[in-house]
């Protein structure tokens, strides 16, 4: 997988939790173009061990001298988000993979709707530029906790105009789903990325009412949770790897010397998916690709996101 | 590099021929004795020097004459170019992907220079220079796609992601193996798959489906197919069958080395970055069989792989009707030696 060696140019406090971080080229050449929604996967090393935690890029595809991304804090994690808002300078170097886009605009949608929940609002601002670019028709739905976390309030309204609508949750305003995906013209596509309750009430709320399945998207990524140690047994390399609680299932086969395939390491891509052939236990799936039929079946499996309650579960790889 | 463009036909009078250095790195398909369809993706790094694999798009001694031929088709017949409104931006992914890796690939044959948008192209072997505005369409003779399009050998089609599929929006086709860009057109990757004989069975089109979707920029693949045509006819399309279909019975054990051509498609993919559409690069390959016996080792595979095709592979490529006498020509050439595996011609 090729990869972009960058160096941290800026580091903005947003929010309290919110920071904005700017990458350059190490080589000082522009970084490669890209589509508006596309996402980074960053790796850090942390106390020895490699993390890469997928963040959208939300600068202008336009503009690609430097690339923008904004990290949330989440503190009951595994550390990727502190380790950026402690550690990471202007100055520190760090290794990024080329662009990916798992949320681009449909090119032939007559309007589109852009739901935004909290740091959710990032793929959105890369979109924007695109679709202002564009000249397309679009609406803005942006809600957030409370006027401290306003992130990016003021650059929104530059960038959207009228087209953006913001909604306060502590101020009791909250976007009626319902209402706004009822009164659309034919062929308009939305979008969601945000918190899990918001991204599945707007995928229901756009399923009863009736709405095609591919006009709907929306993009989530999870972190790895933290469980059990269990033992993973690959079967074409022949190894047995140890899967400690607090790291995944990947980042162990990879620590272990195994080439795995990878893209987004959210649980959004299906790159990275593995065939199960047996396990005494449970499979823990957290990922947003797999079907429920699919994670029913129990024969695939993300190892991105996704682990397992058991002593030894054994893949294809 | 140093290279000397052809004067040559692919019509009429097909003055079309290969020199010794365009026989030897001839991309020969096949590495065992048999061949069936297996999903044969690999990455699209440069490879051997020399090699149609050396560089990001080949160029060899055809150019000129292929582009040429490009332009009497697309005289005949402006739909065998097309692009879908929304694909705008892919069209300026093309340009960019086309200028760029031509002029760093070829820089005695091709330059670009850049003042931010302000672009200076400089094509000598087919007497172009034109400056003009990244994004402006007004600066450009024709849309981008088509200006680029009829600067580079080999057929174009340029796919739209969405709803998780492939949908082929725009291309520029003017050398084909017998389909129709005008068929095609909107297609997604199964459609337009679907006549391919054993491979759906297989389940091949929807790995390769799903692995399409997640090929990244900056990390382009390739893949070699292959078909047999009669004649060095770039243009054998449906459209134009009436042309070049009868031709298909006038081989005969007496013109076969020289009539029926082994046609190699170099096919690549690169992921473009404003629009994250698809670029499918098919770029044909021409060689007679009497050219393929310049090696030996060539003509003894050869000859076992159409011994030992299966029957509807052989339907579905049109080699029917002189299949076996491809065979009886290369016979005689054949000890039945163990050749080991690998395309290599010696």
């Amino acid at each position: 997988m090729s990869v972009l060696n960058v160096t941290v140019a800026n580091v903005e406090q947003i929010t309290d939790v919110v920071k904005r971080f700017t990458f350059v080229q190490e080589n000082g050449e522009a970084l490669p173009k890209f589509s508006g929604g596309s996402h980074v996967v960053v790796s850090m090393n942390i106390n020895g061990r490699t993390h890469r935690n997928p963040y959208s890029l939300m600068s202008s595809p336009a503009n690609t001298e430097s690339y923008q991304i904004a990290v949330r804090r989440q503190d009951n994690s595994r550390g990727g988000s502190v380790f950026m808002h402690e550690q990471v300078k202007p100055g520190t170097k760090l290794t990024i993979t080329y662009p990916v886009n798992l949320f681009a605009i449909n090119r032939l949608g007559k309007k589109h709707i852009l739901v935004a929940g909290g740091i959710g609002i990032t793929p959105f601002m890369s979109q924007i530029a695109d679709l202002n670019r564009l000249g397309a028709d679009y609406e803005l739905h942006y809600a957030y906790r409370s006027a401290e976390h306003a992130a990016f309030r003021q650059e929104l309204e530059a960038l959207c105009g009228d087209r953006v609508h913001f909604y306060v949750e502590d101020d009791g305003s909250r976007i009626d789903f319902g209402d706004l995906l009822s009164h659309q013209p034919l062929g308009t596509h939305a979008y969601v990325c945000g918190p899990e309750p918001m991204v599945k009430l707007m995928l229901l709320t756009a399923k009863h009412l009736g709405w095609p399945s591919n006009h709907v998207h929306s993009e989530q990524f999870s972190a790895p949770p933290i469980g059990d140690e269990f033992t993973v047994i690959l079967t074409e390399s022949e190894k047995e790897i140890v899967v400690p609680g607090d790291m995944s299932m990947l980042e162990a086969m990879e620590e272990a010397g195994v080439d795995a395939p990878f893209l987004c390491r959210g649980g959004a891509c299906g790159r990275c998916e593995l065939e199960v052939v047996e396990t005494d236990g449970a499979l823990l799936h957290h990922d947003h690709y797999l079907s429920d039929a699919e994670k029913t079946a129990g024969n695939k499996i993300l190892p991105c996101v996704s682990r397992a309650k058991c002593t030894r579960l054994v893949v294809n790889l | 590099m140093n290279m000397a463009f052809k004067k040559e036909t692919f019509r009429d009078d097909y003055t079309f021929t290969n020199s010794p250095e365009a026989i030897r790195r001839f991309p020969f398909p096949f590495d065992k004795d048999e061949y069936m369809y297996s999903v044969n993706i690999e990455q699209h790094t440069k490879g051997v020097p020399g090699s149609v694999f050396e560089n990001v798009i080949d160029l060899d001694e055809h150019y000129v004459a292929e582009c040429e031929d490009r332009r009497i088709t697309l005289e005949q017949d402006p739909d065998r170019c097309i692009a879908l409104p929304h694909m705008m931006d892919a069209q300026w992914d093309m340009l960019e992907l086309g200028m760029e890796s031509l002029a760093q690939d070829f820089p005695e044959h091709f330059q670009l220079t850049k003042d931010g948008d302000k672009w200076h192209w400089i094509n000598k072997p087919l007497g172009i220079d034109h400056t003009f505005i990244f994004g402006d369409l007004s600066t450009l003779p024709m849309e981008p796609f088509e200006f680029i399009g009829r600067q580079l050998q080999g057929d174009w089609v340029v796919m739209d992601q969405r709803d998780d599929d492939l949908f082929a929006d725009m291309g520029i086709v003017t050398s084909q193996a017998d389909w129709s860009l005008a068929f095609d057109a909107g297609m997604s990757f199964k459609e337009w798959h679907g006549p391919v004989p054993q491979a759906n069975e297989m389940g091949i089109f929807e790995r390769a489906l799903k692995y399409l979707l997640h090929l990244q920029y900056g990390s382009p693949v390739r893949r070699l197919n292959w078909t047999m045509t009669v004649n060095p006819r770039l243009d054998t399309s449906p459209e134009n069958y009436p042309v070049w279909g009868p031709d298909n019975v006038s081989v005969t054990a007496d013109n076969v080395a020289d009539k029926v051509f082994l046609r190699v498609e170099l096919q690549t993919l690169f992921r473009l970055p404003r629009s994250n559409a698809m670029a499918f690069g098919i770029r044909g390959y021409l060689i007679s069989v009497r050219d393929i016996a310049t090696y030996p080792r060539w003509a003894k595979r050869l000859h076992r792989v159409m011994t030992n095709l299966h029957p509807d592979l052989s339907e579905y490529k049109g080699l029917t009707n002189y299949r076996q006498l491809v065979i009886d020509w290369l016979a005689p050439m054949d000890d039945g030696a163990d050749i080991g595996e690998g395309t290599h011609p010696e």
